[in-house]
């Protein structure tokens, strides 16, 4: 590079700087967090309280979820377009029938279709070597023209969402949102599953070299499978939290989450091409993206100017961040 | 600087082609020095030299692929500048490569109209070279390899060159259709046109050439007259001083009579890719040498043994049983594991040493729980030590250097335990300290009664590790060199398919 500097140091900061963050890629997305919450503060003195952050929390966690499905699926250079429509059958499934059958077989029934649509992904990806864009936005087309043909099935019965789910979705307990007592769990087997077993690090393994991977024996159909069946298992379990907050169940529910899952993953270092990324990293995403619509809206910006923003805002941090952490 | 060994023909007209002083740097590294050849019109000349000597970089010169460093090319006595393959086209070099160039998308026609070959001539050549069915609307991809090569040969030969550069382009094909080739080019030579042809069939160049240049360590060594005896004195060149200072044996030659029961591993009759009919045994505690020229299939013969690719006949044997492997995950719980030549092929960049080595271990299903940190760190590091593997940037294997990087592809089957490895030219591009270190570690193996399958582009490196050397050559074993003797003048000869050189008293 142009910097020669002369003396002892011959490593100069902005690259010293350049390795630390390689090193901890989770300090610059904390900065950037700090920094949209302090901008918030400056803007609406007193908004940033105890409330606000119980508020922010809660709905961060169902997009914290669904970016977890897109992590996982991104490490393998794939992604799975299908959660959102996994997750608004599940919430639509489950206030239609939990009122007949109980909460139990309620929930059962709305992870049913989420089950199916995991494995007809999985051996599309895996088996038949669909693109993950192709096969997953196939069968969330399918999976909503289904839920559509349910729906008239069950226009007497009409919706309602079971009260565990509103407790669970809306409540706060001592300040904290009762929502944490199915996120914690969650996040803690998702950073375990990509942290400390065989299954997470062949997820790391298909996504860097899967000529690699096959030739150390691993059997790319198989972890493919199992990966898009939990994905969408999770996708269902966010689409049921994320009914129990919004409260009003309809066939586009979890619609404007699907994007964003993306952006939150990608943002919080997920690399698109496989085998870069993880866990904490996408949660801070959910979090940036949850503040940063909060900021936008309130600037009180039309709801077009407030897109173009959010997109751009998505693009530059992408871009920022990855010349941040690349360190070459 | 041009050394001129044997008759020249007489010369009765200027050269064609006259290269001079060829020079190529890649940075500090040069891959050609000084290489010259002249090319006379009407005349078939050949092209040799060894894995290395910088045969494709003058090729890639010649034919404007590549720009040199130095040196001058003149084409009927015209200095050219070949900057672009456009550009060697059109001063009348027209090349032919070993693999087809049609677009295999698009129909024959099309493929013509591309290279704006003009139509009438290009079918003349087709029917001459004994192809007479051929339909113009034909897709590329449907027409069969061997016939697709014809086509390039006439769509070449259509656009009337000077010089035709024919780079390995028999190989491919069926002894008839070669001998029609070999026919038209002969036809060419007598029309004035001028041939450079590029084989390792020694066969087909005493057939076709009048004269070969021999090209070592990026230097034209000697040009000679194609007569009877001539490969004896090529190969003498091709090797240079090499052949005074045969090395010998560095370790004790195992003897294969004191292992008792089956071969760890029997090949026979192993049809795949280019490889016909391959028959030879592995046996335990040994390492065996495979040798073959660049492309003579050796890389489809270890996929095969590897389960990465499935053999169109013949048997695998592992310990006396028939085995058949449909994925790589078969052969290894069968103990037999491909460190591959191409170590991005075999790593995972982005990840650190320890996922790397411990990769295999999380592979089957029933591994795909929690994993046994404390037992895992040990093995890795035990295979670690055992490599002496520089960890200092272990966080992500693509800070390691290539040799480290390398260590790392066979520390992985080293903690694994298995008990065969196949090593696909493990030592290319890594510094010699290393290329020791895994010699050494190789013998070691097989004295513990590990075996290894070792193919190597660098012949001296047969009489460092392996107990024999088995030669490929046409899809076939041409020859199963002991040790003693496999020395790189002898390897060398029986890599080029020319029988063993009776015993000369020293």
């Amino acid at each position: 590079m142009s910097v020669t500097a002369a003396g002892a140091e011959a490593v100069p900061l902005g690259k010293r700087i350049r390795r630390f963050m390689s090193d901890r890629p989770l300090v610059p997305l904390v900065i950037l967090l700090v920094l949209l919450v302090v901008a918030l503060q400056i803007l609406r003195p007193g908004i940033v309280n105890e409330r606000w952050i119980a508020n922010t929390v809660k709905f961060a966690i169902p997009l914290a979820i669904l970016a977890g499905c897109q992590t996982m699926t991104m490490l393998t250079g794939g992604i799975d377009l299908s959660v959102s429509t996994v997750a608004t059958m599940a919430a639509f499934i489950v206030s239609t029938q939990a009122v007949e059958h109980g909460p139990v077989i309620g929930v059962a029934l709305a992870l049913l279709p989420a089950v199916l649509i995991g494995l007809a992904n999985g051996i599309g990806v895996g088996i038949f070597r669909v693109h993950p864009l192709i096969m997953t936005l196939g069968t969330s087309l399918v999976g909503i023209g289904c839920l559509q043909v349910y729906q008239r099935t069950v226009i007497a019965t009409g919706t309602k969402v079971p009260a565990f789910l509103s407790w669970l979705g809306t409540g706060v307990t001592g300040g904290f949102p009762n929502a944490l007592l199915l996120f914690i769990p969650v996040a803690s087997l998702i950073l375990f599953v990509l942290n400390r077993t065989g299954f997470g690090r062949l997820l790391y393994a298909v996504g860097d070299n899967e000529r690699a991977a096959r030739l150390s024996g691993v059997v790319y159909w198989k972890v493919i499978l199992a990966l898009y069946v939990g994905s969408s298992l999770l996708a269902g379990v966010a689409g049921l939290l994320y009914v129990g907050l919004i409260k009003a169940p309809s066939l586009s529910l979890a619609d404007p989450l699907l994007l964003p899952s993306v952006a939150a993953a990608v943002v919080g270092g997920t690399s698109i091409f496989g085998g870069r990324g993880g866990y904490t990293g996408t949660i801070l995403g959910a979090l940036i993206l949850t503040v940063l619509t909060t900021l936008l809206t309130i600037l009180q910006m039309p709801e077009g100017a407030r897109r173009i923003l959010f997109g751009l805002i998505v693009l530059l941090v992408t871009a920022a961040y990855l010349r941040i952490v690349e360190d070459r | 600087m041009l050394e001129t060994t044997g008759a020249k023909k007489p010369v009765t007209t200027n050269p064609i082609l006259d290269a001079t002083g060829v020079a190529k740097n890649y940075g500090a590294v040069a891959a050609l020095r000084n290489a010259s050849l002249s090319v006379l019109p009407g005349e078939v000349h050949a092209l040799m030299g060894a894995n290395g000597a910088g045969k494709s970089t003058l090729v890639k010169i010649l034919t404007g692929a590549v720009r040199p460093s130095g040196g001058r090319i003149q084409i009927r006595g015209e200095t050219r500048e070949f900057s672009s393959p456009g550009a060697a086209r059109r001063a009348g070099l027209v090349p032919v490569y070993q693999e087809p160039s049609l677009i295999p998308d698009l129909d024959i026609a099309s493929n013509l109209r591309l290279t704006r070959t003009p139509v009438e001539p290009f079918a003349e050549w087709v029917r001459e070279l004994g192809v007479n069915d051929l339909s113009l609307g034909a897709t590329a991809r449907d027409v069969p390899l061997a016939i697709q090569r014809v086509l390039d040969l006439a769509r070449a030969l259509a656009a009337e060159p000077h010089v035709l550069l024919l780079d390995e382009m028999t190989a491919a094909l069926p002894a008839d259709l070669a001998e029609r080739v070999v026919d038209v080019v002969r036809r060419q030579s007598a029309a004035g046109r001028s041939v450079i042809f590029i084989s390792h069939r020694f066969v087909e160049i005493a057939a076709m050439c009048d004269r070969a240049t021999v090209l070592r360590d990026g230097e034209t060594v000697g040009v000679l007259k194609i007569e009877t005896g001539v490969e004896e004195r090529i190969v003498e060149l091709m090797l240079g001083a090499k052949i005074e200072k045969a090395r010998g044996v560095t370790h004790g030659a195992r003897s294969t009579a004191t292992v008792a029961g089956p071969p760890r591993v029997a090949v026979r009759n192993l049809a795949v890719g280019k490889l016909q009919d391959v028959s030879f045994e592995l046996a335990n505690g040994e390492v065996a040498g495979v040798v073959a020229l660049e492309g003579q299939g050796q890389d489809e013969l270890f996929e095969a043994l590897a389960g990465a690719r499935k053999p169109s006949a013949g048997t695998i044997e592992v310990d006396g049983a028939a085995v058949r492997f449909a994925h790589p995950a078969d052969a290894i719980r069968a103990g037999l594991a491909l460190v591959p030549g191409d170590r991005s092929e075999a790593l995972l960049m982005h990840r650190s040493v320890r996922e790397n080595i411990a990769l295999p271990f999380s592979a089957p299903f029933r591994r795909w729980g929690p994993i046994a940190l404390r037992k895992e760190r040990a093995t890795v590091t035990a295979a670690i030590e055992r490599l002496q593997i520089d960890t200092r940037a272990q966080r992500e294997v693509q800070r390691l250097s290539g040799g480290n990087q390398q260590k790392v592809t066979i520390a992985r089957w080293i903690a694994a335990e298995t008990r065969t490895i196949l090593c696909f030219d493990p030592t290319r591009g890594i510094d010699v300290r290393t290329k020791r270190e895994i010699y050494r570690l190789l013998r070691e193996l097989a004295g513990q009664g590990f075996s290894v399958l070792y193919y190597t582009s660098e012949l001296e490196e047969v009489q460092h590790v392996c107990d024999r050397a088995i030669v490929i050559f046409g899809g076939r074993v041409v020859d199963v060199l002991p040790v003693e003797i496999a020395d790189e003048a002898a390897l060398t000869r029986a890599a080029y398919g020319l029988p063993r050189q009776s015993e000369v008293a020293p």
